[in-house]
C-alpha cells in the first residue's frame, strides 16, 4: 500500500482535464445532433416528428450506463478498435442529443405563434423564418436551460469510467486501488466535480433570473 | 356603551410598515350583535385594522381585545382562543382549491374542533343551507361562481360558530349581481344577531345594515357614529367628500 | 463484416434478469419513497424554515446536485466502510439514492410550495389550523399537484440512474447484465436485452405515477371528466 501524497491529487487534477474534454465532445456532439432532433420534433411532417420523438423516448427511457455499454460493445462488433474515448463520446452524444433536443423543442415552441404569422405575412419562406426570426429568439430562451444541462453532462461523464476511459472518477478508483483511502480520495474527486459544476449551476440560475426580468 | 357588553375593543392602535404609519391611534368598541361598517378610501388603513383584529398583523402600540382576551398575546393557547372567537372572510375567498365545498367546511371542524365526521357533515349542511348552497356539497371551488365561492367562505367561517365575524372587502372582486347575493347573506346574518365588522365599499349596504359606521382617513378614525346620524349630518369635509364620491 | 446476433443465453439466464429487475424495482421504490420524504421536509425548511436551518439544507442540495451519483455511491460504500461503517451494497445503494433523490426533490417541491399563496396560509390560520395541520392539509397536496410532472419524471430518472449501483455490485438489473455478459461473451445482445427491460420499466413507472396522480389529485380527475 502506497501512502497518499500530493502526486495523487495532481493525477486527479490531470484526469479532470479528460473529464472536461469528454464533456466538450459530448456537448458539441449533442448540440450537433440535438438541433436537428429539435427541428424534427416541431416539423410539419408527422414522420419526422414521430422519428425524433421515438429517438428521445428511447434514449430517455434507457440508463446512460447501458447506452455507454451498447456504444462500446456495438462499436466493437462493427470492427472498430475499442477506443474508450470514441465509445464514450458516442454514447454521451446520443444521450445529450436526446435531452438537448427536448429542451430546445420547448424553446422553439415558446416563441409566440404570432412571430411565425408575422414573418409569414412578410413572405419569408420556412428556412428564412427559422434562420432569421424563430431560432434567434429561441436561442435566447434556450441559454439558461442549456447551461443547466451542461452540469448533467459533466457529472455523467463519470460513467465513462465503466468502459475503461480514465477520467476523473476512474482516476479516483485507480488511486484508491493503490492507496486504499477511499473516503479522502472520493471526497476529493467529488470536490473537483463540484468545482467544475457549481459555477455552471450558478451561471444557469443567474441567466434564468435575468431572462425572467427581461420578459 | 359599558365595557361589559363590548365584544371587540380597539384602543390606541398603532401599526407601522417600516417607516409608513398605517394605523395612527385607532380606537372604538363593538357591542354584541352590532354590525359595524368600516369605510374609507383605499390606503386609509381599514383593511389593515381588520387584519390586526384577526391577529394576522402585530401592532406596534395599543390594545385589541376580543371577548375579553387580548389579541396578539404569544402562545398557541391564546391563538386558539382568538380563532374560536373570530371568523374572517377574505376578498379573494381563499377557499382551498383541492378540497370539495364540504371538505373546505369540515376541515377545521375535524382538525381543530375534533368533531366526528357525521357531526361535521351535519354542520356543513346546516351552514350551506344558511348561504343557500345546499346543492354544492361535492363541487370544487373552481366549479363555482365568485359569489358562490364567497358564500362558501362565509359558511366555512360560520361553521366554527365564532363570536365575531370579520369581512374584508368581500365583494370587491365580484360583479354587481354576484355582489348582491353575497350581501344578502351578510344582511341575513346581521338580522340573526351576529356581531360583524365589515370593511366595505358598498355604501348602500352600510346605510341599510350597519348599526355603526367608522370612517377611516389617514390611519385615523376620522368620524364614527350611528349610521343614520353619520350619513345625514357628516361632521367633516373629508367624510362629506367621500360619501359624495362613492355615490 | 457480418455479425451473428445470438440471444440464446436468454433461455437459460432469463430468471437472473427477472430477479435483477425485481431488485431494481425494490431499490428504486424504496429510494423514491424515502427520497421524496427527505426532499419534502427539506423543501419545507427551505421555504418556511429559519435561516439557521435553511443554509445547511441549501448546502446539501447544491453539494448533491453538483457531484456525480457514481462518486456519491463510492463515498457511501467504500468511503464509509473505510471509516468503519460497513454497509451492504444494497443498503449503500439505497442510502446514496435517497440522498440524491432528496436533493432533487427539495428543489422541485420548493417550487411547488412557493407557488402556494400566502393567503391560503392566512385562511388556514384564521380557521384555527396549527402550522403542521396547515402544511399537511392545505400546502402539501396542492404543491405536489403543481409540480407532479417534474416530480414523476425525476422518479423515472432515479430508476434509470439506479443502474449505477451495479458499480458497487448491488445485484440489480445492470449488475446481472454484467455477470451474464462476462459468462457468455454476448455483450451487445445482453445490453440490448437490459435496455429493453429498462425501457419497459420506465414505461411502467410512468404509467404507475400517472395512476397514483389520479388517486391523489381527485379534483383534477373530477374536473377533467366533468368538463
Amino acid at each position: 500500500m502506497i501512502q497518499l501524497n500530493a502526486n495523487h491529487f495532481i493525477y486527479l487534477l490531470m484526469a479532470a482535464e479528460w473529464t472536461l474534454l469528454l464533456s466538450l465532445i459530448a456537448f458539441a456532439g449533442g448540440a450537433l445532433v440535438g438541433l436537428p432532433v429539435a427541428l424534427m420534433r416541431v416539423s410539419r411532417f408527422a414522420a419526422l416528428r414521430i422519428l425524433a420523438s421515438g429517438y428521445i423516448q428511447l434514449i430517455q427511457g434507457t440508463p446512460l450506463l447501458i447506452i455507454l455499454f451498447l456504444s462500446y460493445f456495438g462499436l466493437g462488433i462493427l470492427g472498430f478498435k475499442l477506443a474508450p474515448l470514441v465509445a464514450a463520446g458516442l454514447g454521451l452524444t446520443l444521450y445529450a442529443a436526446a435531452f438537448l433536443g427536448e429542451i430546445w423543442r420547448g424553446c422553439i415552441e415558446a416563441v409566440p405563434r404570432t412571430q411565425w404569422e408575422a414573418s409569414d405575412c412578410l413572405g419569408l419562406n420556412r428556412f428564412h423564418q427559422y434562420a432569421y426570426v424563430v431560432l434567434p429568439q429561441a436561442m435566447r430562451i434556450a441559454i439558461p436551460p442549456t447551461v443547466g444541462f451542461m452540469v448533467q453532462i459533466v457529472k455523467n461523464t463519470s460513467l465513462a469510467s465503466v468502459i475503461g476511459f480514465v477520467e476523473l472518477a476512474r482516476a479516483g478508483q485507480i488511486v484508491n486501488n493503490s492507496t486504499f483511502e477511499p473516503f479522502v480520495i472520493f471526497c476529493a474527486v467529488a470536490a473537483i466535480y463540484f468545482a467544475m459544476c457549481y459555477p455552471l449551476s450558478l451561471a444557469a440560475r443567474h441567466l434564468e433570473r435575468k431572462a425572467h426580468v427581461g420578459r | 356603551m359599558s365595557a361589559a357588553e363590548a365584544v371587540v375593543r380597539v384602543a390606541d392602535v398603532v401599526k407601522e410598515f417600516g417607516a409608513l404609519r398605517v394605523l395612527d391611534g385607532v380606537g372604538f368598541d363593538v357591542a354584541r350583535g352590532q354590525t359595524v361598517a368600516i369605510v374609507g378610501r383605499s390606503g386609509s388603513g381599514k383593511s389593515t385594522l381588520l387584519r390586526c383584529i384577526a391577529g394576522l398583523e402585530t401592532v406596534q402600540a395599543g390594545t385589541i381585545e376580543v371577548c375579553g382576551h387580548a389579541v396578539g398575546r404569544p402562545g398557541s393557547a391564546a391563538r386558539a382562543q382568538l380563532r374560536r372567537d373570530v371568523g374572517m372572510v377574505f376578498q379573494s375567498y381563499n377557499l382551498f382549491p383541492h378540497l370539495t365545498v364540504e371538505r373546505n367546511i369540515t376541515l377545521a371542524l375535524s382538525l381543530v374542533k375534533k368533531q366526528p365526521k357525521e357531526a361535521a357533515r351535519a354542520k356543513s349542511a346546516e351552514v350551506l343551507a344558511l348561504v343557500g348552497l345546499t346543492d354544492k356539497t361535492t363541487a370544487y371551488p373552481e366549479q363555482l361562481s365568485g359569489g358562490q365561492q364567497q358564500r362558501v367562505a362565509i359558511a366555512r367561517s360560520l361553521a366554527l360558530e365564532p363570536q365575531v365575524m370579520l369581512f374584508d372587502e368581500v365583494t370587491s372582486a365580484l360583479d354587481p349581481e354576484l355582489t348582491a347575493e353575497v350581501l344578502a347573506v351578510m344582511e341575513d346574518l346581521a338580522r340573526r344577531g351576529m356581531t360583524m365588522i365589515t370593511v366595505t365599499h358598498e355604501m348602500g349596504f352600510a346605510r341599510r345594515v350597519a348599526d355603526l359606521v367608522v370612517f377611516m382617513h389617514k390611519g385615523k378614525v376620522w368620524e364614527i357614529g350611528p349610521t343614520a346620524e353619520l350619513f345625514s349630518k357628516p361632521r367633516t369635509a373629508e367624510f362629506r367628500q367621500f360619501v359624495s364620491s362613492e355615490l | 463484416m457480418s455479425y451473428q446476433f445470438d440471444f440464446s443465453f436468454l433461455a437459460e439466464r432469463w430468471p437472473d434478469f427477472v430477479s435483477g429487475a425485481w431488485l431494481t424495482v425494490q431499490l428504486t421504490l424504496l429510494s423514491i419513497a424515502f427520497g421524496f420524504a427527505v426532499g419534502t421536509v427539506c423543501a419545507l425548511i427551505r421555504v418556511y424554515g429559519s435561516p439557521l436551518l435553511r443554509r445547511p439544507v441549501g448546502f446539501y442540495v447544491e453539494l448533491i446536485r453538483n457531484t456525480p451519483l457514481l462518486v456519491q455511491i463510492f463515498i457511501v460504500y467504500f468511503g464509509l466502510s473505510s471509516l468503519g461503517l460497513k454497509l451492504s451494497a444494497e443498503t449503500s445503494a439505497v442510502i446514496a439514492l435517497v440522498v440524491n433523490m432528496g436533493a432533487y426533490t427539495t428543489e422541485i417541491m420548493r417550487a411547488g410550495i412557493q407557488s402556494i399563496q400566502r393567503t391560503q396560509l392566512e385562511a388556514a390560520d384564521c380557521l384555527g389550523l396549527t402550522r403542521l395541520q396547515t402544511i399537511l392539509h392545505v400546502v402539501l397536496l396542492p404543491a405536489m399537484e403543481r409540480v407532479y410532472p417534474a416530480l414523476s419524471s425525476q422518479f423515472v430518472l432515479l430508476m434509470l440512474a439506479s443502474s449505477i449501483t451495479s458499480q458497487i455490485s448491488a445485484e440489480e438489473l445492470t449488475a446481472v447484465a454484467n455477470n451474464v455478459q462476462s459468462d457468455t461473451y454476448r455483450s451487445f445482445e445482453v445490453y440490448i436485452v437490459v435496455a429493453v427491460v429498462y425501457l419497459a420499466l420506465s414505461v411502467l413507472y410512468r404509467f404507475g405515477f400517472w395512476a397514483v396522480g389520479l388517486v391523489l389529485f381527485a379534483r383534477k380527475r373530477k374536473l377533467r371528466t366533468a368538463l
